[in-house]
């Protein structure tokens, strides 16, 4: 048992409906409560879908268990089957009717049902949202890919894009034009808006383009080793990984390497001289595996930032993050609890932070800027514009994406100026964002936080504080407590204060 | 003749049931916790249940609350299905540990949900286990939020319920009102019937734990909300009287609501005149601004949260809305019949649910506002249809004379809006317009 708040990924069969939903002409038969059917406004609201998702629930109840819980499943079924005439079905439990033991597979596939029944075995108690997708995609493909004479032409399969992830649709499109460039085309993209039948033409592809290893890696390596089709390893999010991606295809697929970089604007940007101020900001990154990967090596690499703290909640991926951790000299944080994660960034300290909905929270809490890199996300991550992440145009929007949160560069210079100024001050905050800089919470912190003695700010100390920017301002506090309690000391004076500075001048 | 009730019936109160069993489209139980928990603060909630329940909660609450909230679900893992004896031991350390970091609580709810139940985890008897261990400080209680067993508001009935046995035995002559609102409507029904000299006034839920009332022969309560059943019968048991009236939605509503309580407390025209007369006018002339573009629509309610009753009666008696269906996901007749003998026959009334039949009779009628829940709403919409989501009505303040504008509004904007976006933006969508195209 485990006392949870809020999660990062939700049941398996969430994920299984992630896939379904993504497709076309396929349709899930979960056998589950009625209050199960919540799941429904995650893609009706969250991703503003205008179609319900390709699911039907059992909604048994509390009366009909120990009577024919195992009838209702079967009469769904078959209902689900002649109103929505599906080319396949999927078939499975929620946690709840895991318990009843009803075999949801055993059922369906003894029933006359004219099309492929893919039963899908996810333990709701043991595994998460991402194993879900993963394992129903497989599922699909195993049963429903066949080995078959590959397309005359070079062609790829794009895999793992699918409902609610983080910009998936727009990804779809950038890839398909880095593989145009050169001269690949695409045989089917999946889960995304592909039919089960298309499924069945997967082995026609050359290449397996694998999007987001979260969501196809299963199925990636099932189709490599049965019909032979190799998978990318590289995912294109920033501008290294591109030009990397577009290596190992072309090795993969024997074509000349070849990229279009008229659109690319973010090396400029980054380079250009307002740019300048963006070296060295500390950043704490928290997402899924692939984009927190994807997102590390942009950040300093390709941003100048300094990355003090990265972690991932799937803990699937948990080795390759640590992996990644100890090439930036940081111990990687594989969690799936919202609070050690809060914990490890009020400790790192940063300047910004680069995570999921729930670290946007976290990040108002601890008045630290955010930009969201990974699902989960909320209704605002479904932006109306194109907004990519991977490819050349996915390098412009995440550059403009991460620098949107913070001061501008010569903005921050004239507020260290005119950082008295009655008007110009500081806690107005960036002069492009309509609402005040977010101030460190006033709520009583809870007691398991109150750790140490309490420091003591002498008022002249107190006032200094107040002259350092509000960006700056709450890491100077801390680090300047950090450095008195080390000192021994129990009171902050102003030359404790730039004793500090000097301390953790970098 | 043809003595059949559709054709007899000149009021819902006798009108036929359809009845029809195959998918629902409700929350469970568990939902209620998202504003209950808002309402008594010094309560925790603890849902025992799957990761299912905690994503439900998430979901439903749109991480609109992302202080670290009074509420959690203690998941299920493998172990604890394997053997009964480890679920509570697991259960108890949960516990301690919670209650050791929340000092400030001093009600703890365990919740059941559908994997509870279904494994047999005896939470009643955790409860009693637990009180022992921290009365006096915490009060452990217990109720099922569970979807085998309660939809969506059912939650608050089962809660409320809960509370009502270890209330303290009280021989004062007292009026209860029953359901949690948010704070500036129950203000202004006590200041109300304060005014009228009824008093003393208590509620239940009490924002605290300290305030919760007394209940003994001598207490006379009032529903807030029609689906408090259980929680009327645990009130009944405990030997308070229920004062029987229409819900306070809408001028009408609230002044015959007000009237049976001033009739039980003998208070005579004038006073309840006096009393009334100013906001009653105000919200006349709020529900006449408001209810203009409902005149003459057709409104159709899918099952969600129980309050389809009474406000089709105050939609069409208030707002010259015509009702072709009341979906309710189960109906209390004893709670709802006030209501339905003033909605003249004609609609259907509809319990529990098959949605996908329910979604084609909407399709055939296409009714100018349906209410529904949010995993229908957007779908609906891109048919072209206007809805009104259901839970709205749930968490905004919509009781009584102040806010009786505020519920025609609520019903009217999604009308209003439909005729300001200029067709090409507004729809219908054509098939290629999806999301994931
Ligand atoms: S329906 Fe049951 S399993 Fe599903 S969220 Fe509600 S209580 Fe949990």
């Amino acid at each position: 048992m485990k006392l949870t708040v809020w999660t990062y990924e939700g049941p398996p069969h969430v994920g299984a409906m992630r896939v379904a939903t993504g497709m076309k002409g396929l349709h899930y038969v979960l056998h589950a409560p009625q209050g199960d059917t919540y799941a429904d406004l995650l893609f009706t609201m969250i991703e503003r879908r205008d179609h319900r998702p390709p699911v039907t629930y059992t909604t048994f109840e509390g009366r009909d268990l120990g009577e024919d819980t195992a009838g209702i499943f079967k009469k769904t079924c078959q209902g689900a089957y002649d109103r929505f005439r599906p080319q396949a079905l999927i078939v499975g439990a929620s946690c709840t009717a895991e318990l009843i033991q009803d075999d949801p597979g055993g059922l369906a596939g003894a029933m006359d049902i004219p099309v492929p029944v893919v039963a899908l075995e996810l333990p709701s108690y043991q595994r998460k949202e991402i194993f879900g997708t993963d394992e129903t995609f497989y599922q699909l493909v195993r049963h429903l890919a066949q080995p078959m004479k590959k397309t005359p032409e070079v062609t790829a399969n794009l895999i793992g894009p699918l409902a609610l992830g983080f910009r998936h649709r727009d990804d779809i499109q950038e890839v398909k034009g880095l593989l145009c460039e050169m001269g690949i085309s695409i045989n089917v993209v999946a889960p995304f808006d592909a039919t089960p039948k298309d499924l069945t033409m997967l082995g026609q592809g050359h290449i397996n383009i694998l999007m987001y290893p979260e969501h196809a890696e299963a199925a990636a390596r099932h189709m490599e080793r049965t019909l032979g089709i190799p998978y990318t390893k590289t995912v294109p999010i920033g501008v290294g990984a591109t030009h990397d991606f577009i290596a190992e295809v072309a090795g993969i697929c024997g074509v000349v390497p070849k990229a279009d970089l008229s659109r690319l604007r973010q090396p400029w940007w980054a380079k250009s001289v307002d740019s300048t101020y963006l070296t060295g900001k500390r950043v704490f990154l928290f997402g899924d595996a692939t984009h927190v990967r994807t997102a590390a090596r942009i950040a300093r690499d390709e941003m100048g930032f300094d990355v003090v703290g990265l972690g991932c909640y799937n803990r699937e991926f948990a080795r390759s993050i640590r992996t990644l951790g100890k090439e930036f000299g940081i111990e990687a944080l594989i969690t799936d609890d919202y609070l050690d994660v809060e914990k490890a960034i009020e400790e790192a300290a940063p300047e910004m932070i680069l995570g999921t909905q729930m670290e946007r929270h976290i990040g108002k809490r601890l008045g630290i800027p955010c930009a969201v890199i990974s699902a989960p996300v909320h209704v605002q991550d479904f932006p109306a514009r194109y907004a990519p992440q991977m490819g050349w145009e996915g390098a412009n929007v995440i550059f403009d994406t991460w620098v949107h949160p913070l001061v501008m560069g010569l903005e921050e210079h004239l507020l260290t100026m005119f950082r008295e100024d009655f008007e110009f001050h500081d806690a107005a905050g960036p002069s492009h964002h309509g609402t005040p800089a977010p101030k460190p919470v006033g709520v009583a912190p809870a007691p398991v936080r109150a750790i140490g003695a309490v420091m003591v700010w002498r008022a002249d100390a107190e006032t200094e504080l107040k002259k350092i920017p509000f960006f700056a301002r709450g890491k100077a506090r801390r680090n300047t407590e950090k450095f008195a309690a080390n000192q021994g000391l129990q009171e902050v004076s102003i030359d404790t204060l730039y004793e500090a500075r000097a301390h953790y001048a970098r | 003749m043809n003595h059949s009730a559709r054709i007899t019936a000149r009021t819902c109160r006798d009108a036929p049931v359809l009845r029809q069993r195959g998918q629902r489209e409700v929350f469970c139980g568990l939902t209620g916790i998202i504003w209950l928990h808002r309402k008594m603060q010094d309560a925790f909630f603890l849902v025992v249940g799957s990761r299912t329940c905690a994503h439900l909660l998430q979901s439903a609450a749109g991480v609109m609350i992302f202080a670290e909230p009074r509420f959690g679900t203690a998941i299920l893992e493998e172990g604890d299905l394997a053997g009964m004896a480890d679920a509570h031991d697991e259960l108890d350390r949960e516990v301690a540990r919670l209650l050791d970091r929340r000092p400030d609580i001093r009600q703890l709810f365990l919740v059941g949900s559908c994997p509870s139940e279904v494994i047999k985890l005896d939470l009643a008897r955790a409860a009693e286990r637990l009180t022992q261990v921290y009365a006096p400080r915490v009060r452990v209680l217990n109720y099922s939020g569970s979807g085998i067993e309660t939809t969506f508001t059912q939650g608050e009935d089962a809660c409320l319920a809960s509370m009502v046995p270890a209330l303290p035995a009280s021989d004062m002559r007292e009026l209860l009102l029953v359901g949690a609102l948010p704070e500036v409507v129950e203000d202004q029904a006590i200041s109300l019937l304060g005014k009228m000299g009824v008093g003393p006034i208590r509620v239940l839920p009490a924002p605290r734990s300290a305030e919760m009332p007394g209940v003994g022969p001598n207490t006379v309560f009032a529903c807030l909300q029609p689906f408090l059943g259980t929680t009327v019968a645990a009130l009944q048991n405990r030997g308070a009287r229920m004062i029987r009236a229409p819900f306070p939605f809408g001028e009408e509503g609230t002044t015959l609501w007000l009237k049976a309580i001033a009739n039980e407390f003998s208070v005579d025209d004038a006073t309840f005149e006096r009393v009334t007369v100013a906001p009653r006018t105000r919200a006349r002339t709020a529900i006449t601004n408001a209810s203009a573009v409902l005149r003459g629509k057709s409104i159709f309610f899918m099952p969600d949260s129980q309050l389809e009753i009474p406000l089709t009666r105050f939609l069409v008696r208030e707002c010259g809305m015509e009702a072709i269906e009341i979906g309710q996901p189960y109906i209390h007749k004893g709670l709802v019949d006030p209501d339905l003998d003033l909605i003249p026959a004609g609609p259907v009334i509809s319990e529990g649910q098959d949605v996908d039949l329910q979604l084609d009779r909407i399709r055939a009628v296409r009714p100018d506002l349906t209410v529904c829940g949010l995993g229908l709403a957007n779908p609906l919409e891109a048919e072209g249809l206007t809805t009104k989501w259901a839970i709205e009505l749930v968490f905004t303040p919509v009781h009584f004379y102040e806010q009786a504008g505020d519920l025609a509004g609520l019903f009217s904007r999604p009308l209003r809006r439909r005729d300001l976006l200029k067709p090409e933006a507004a729809g219908p969508f054509p098939e290629t317009h999806a999301v994931a195209r």
